[in-house]
């Protein structure tokens, strides 16, 4: 099976900052990739170039941003449109053949026809990070990449959202996201990928990470995160 | 774009405070202006107390000229408002009934008369900086005027005993005997007495006398010229060197219309943009769905025809009071076209710079206002080199290219409005390159 996203020797420089330091991987059709690492790690550098809305230093992802469906940590929408109308805006400029039927599919898919006709400004934080994640599909990409799609959401509400993820996922669509809650990557990915200091220090099944990190009980993986990184810092120290 | 366009439209029908703002603003500037500019006094509202006595009068030799003529001078020089006492004029100009009070003493005539003081006005004032500077100027000029005639009738009354003097005749002065000699026949009447006279000490003396009658006839004719030049030793002949004269009115129209013009479309643009910005949807747009050039075009006309509308509509109510000359309306609307096309790329890189509508709206507030009272400053009133400063921040922002090209529209007014229509086109190519770097910053 080919990837549906590869991103290759991925290098991202501001001044003299090294945000991203060669990172590669690749994410298969139907596969969940959770990016995880501490803050400043460049989960958010690297899922804005998958995106294309930041350019890379040097190296290669494919397939081409337009390619890729995106969702941003904040939703990007229009507060004073409603739902329909965001969507069918999106739509428009997306291209999409048929913008009526893709938003009456988008309704359909994010549980919102009800909410069709209400501004977005109004929906509850859970519900606007469903459309926001909705305008990312909009153009059928068969790759979606979304940053902290469930920050700010109560629980009930990243339950839904995650429901919907996977449902997505299920039907081939390949879903790279960024997350700072472990648990969530422990329960939603097929893979995770460690970041720090805008290296991939890791890159193998949620299960994988926890047996590296001598984790036996495979219940937290957020501490086999902090073991993890620990011995990888005790090991570059010397080094240095 | 046209899916854009009618997002903003969709977007600015539904901020109603701003819509309602968008229509009300235009016609309530339009009626303030024209209710001003029609229903506001030509002339100054005084209150004047005329404290001299009935019938008074300023003797100038054999001459009298009623103090009534300088009263009547004074009235028809300002909305003269009668006070029966100087402590009711007093209560007139501190309820603001009147803009001053000029009281006339009683004694005026007498003074005038004396020949060695001239006559006093009390003017009473009260206000602000702007009211007194009102009132010293209209009502200095008013009791310059005023004082003008006068004088130039006590001229008259000076010239005709002067006269009297050299001509002779019955001077109708109290106890003045009938046909008087004139100066100017006495050299000839003693040069007949002369001829029949023998020389010796009583002809040189005769002689002496016509002598200085003669001298004295010809310096007192020359004084009648010199009382005149007195009364207004200069007079003032003014020029305009480029363009038509600007009544005052309509100028203050071109300035309400621009001010509109800026403050509505720099409001739009710089918010339009900044919303982008605030809904995080600028990152979403500029990743393949729109270029940014294409994004600040949308913005930047959208702006611009709304600020464009209004202007346009607010001119027009305006015309309803005061008369403007609509066979120039071609001129109008370019004028109104580019400089509001240059607000918008002002209101672009404002909104570029700003995170959230509110900041953007604040900034160019902030922004606007002074630079339009910068570029009102006129020539000569501050410090030459403040003025060179003046002159190169207004050079560098619409607002006085603005004012220019519809105040040369409007007005016919100077510069011809061929050079303020291509600085606003320099300006525009500025300014919208400057929201392209901003707009890429701020992603």
């Amino acid at each position: 099976m080919s990837a549906a996203l590869s991103v290759s020797a991925l290098v991202k420089r501001y001044g003299e900052l090294e945000a991203l330091r060669g990172v590669s991987f690749d994410a298969d059709p139907g596969e969940v990739v959770a990016v995880i690492g501490p803050n400043g790690a460049g989960k958010t550098t690297l899922l804005s170039i998958i995106a294309g809305t930041q350019q890379a230093s040097s190296g290669t992802v494919e397939p081409r941003p337009e390619r890729v469906g995106w969702a941003p940590q904040q939703a990007a929408l229009y507060a004073k449109l409603s739902v329909a109308e965001n969507l069918e805006l999106f739509a428009r400029l997306e291209r999409v053949r048929d913008p009526s039927a893709a938003v009456e599919r988008m309704l359909e898919q994010t549980g919102l026809r009800e909410r069709a006709r209400e501004r977005v400004g109004r929906l509850s934080g859970g519900n606007r990070q469903r459309v926001n994640v909705a305008l990312a599909l909009l153009a059928d990409p068969p790759v979606l990449a979304l940053d902290e799609p469930s920050a700010s959401l109560d629980p009930a509400q990243r339950e839904r959202l995650w429901q919907f993820i996977v449902a997505l996922a299920h039907g081939g669509t390949a879903v790279v996201f960024s997350t700072h809650n472990v648990r969530e990557a422990q329960r939603y990915a097929d893979r995770a990928l460690v970041l720090a200091e805008g290296r991939l220090l890791f890159d193998g099944t949620p299960a994988e990470l926890m047996r590296e990190a001598g984790e036996d009980e495979p219940a937290d993986m957020e501490r086999a995160l902090v073991v993890f990184l620990e011995r990888r810092a005790a090991v570059a120290e010397p080094s240095r | 774009m046209r899916s854009m366009l009618k997002k903003d439209l969709l977007i600015l029908a539904r901020s109603r405070l701003l819509v309602a703002l968008l229509i009300l603003y235009p016609v309530a500037i339009a009626l303030l202006i024209g209710f001003a500019i029609s229903r506001s006094p030509a002339r100054p509202r005084v209150a004047i107390v005329d404290q001299t006595p009935a019938g008074e009068t300023v003797q100038v030799g054999s001459q009298r000229v009623p103090v009534s003529r300088y009263t009547e001078e004074l009235f028809s020089q300002v909305q003269s408002v009668p006070a029966t006492s100087r402590a009711r004029a007093i209560d007139q100009v501190k309820s603001g009934a009147v803009i001053a009070a000029v009281v006339i003493p009683p004694d005026i005539a007498a003074r005038i008369s004396s020949g060695v003081s001239s006559g006093t006005l009390e003017v009473l004032y009260n206000g602000d900086a702007l009211e007194q500077s009102l009132v010293q100027s209209t009502l200095g000029s008013a009791i310059a005027q005023a004082n003008l005639v006068f004088s130039q009738q006590i001229q008259r009354a000076a010239a005709t005993a002067i006269d009297a003097l050299l001509h002779g005749g019955d001077l109708a002065i109290l106890g003045a005997p009938p046909n008087l000699i004139g100066l100017d026949e006495i050299p000839g009447a003693l040069a007949r007495v002369i001829s029949r006279q023998p020389p010796g000490r009583s002809r040189s003396q005769l002689e002496r006398i016509a002598a200085f009658a003669g001298f004295a006839a010809q310096n007192l004719s020359l004084s009648k010229r010199v009382l005149s030049t007195i009364g207004q030793p200069i007079q003032v002949d003014s020029r305009l060197l480029h363009g038509r004269r600007t009544p005052l009115n309509t100028f203050a129209v071109v300035v309400a219309v621009t001010v509109s013009l800026m403050f509505v479309c720099v409001l739009l643009a710089a918010g339009g943009v900044a919303l982008e910005r605030e809904d995080h949807t600028l990152a979403r747009l500029v990743r393949g769905l729109i270029s940014r050039e294409a994004l600040l075009a949308e913005k930047g006309l959208l702006a611009a025809g709304c600020s464009f509308a209004v202007s346009l509509a607010m001119l027009a109510g305006v015309g309803a009071f005061v008369p403007l000359d609509w066979s120039r309306a071609g001129l109008w609307l370019l004028a109104l076209a580019l400089g509001s096309v240059a607000f918008g790329a002002l209101g672009l890189a404002i909104g570029a710079l700003a995170r959230e509508v509110r900041a953007a709206s604040l900034l160019a507030f902030l922004l606007s206002l002074p630079l339009a009272f910068l570029a009102l400053v006129p020539a000569g009133s501050v410090a030459r080199g403040f003025y060179d400063a003046i002159g190169a921040v207004s050079f560098v922002f619409p607002f006085k290219a603005a004012l220019q090209a519809l105040d040369a529209a409007v007005n016919g007014a100077s510069p011809a409005i061929g050079g303020s229509l291509l600085h606003l086109a320099g300006l525009t190519i500025l300014f919208g390159a400057l929201a392209r770097v901003g707009l890429r910053r701020a992603e």
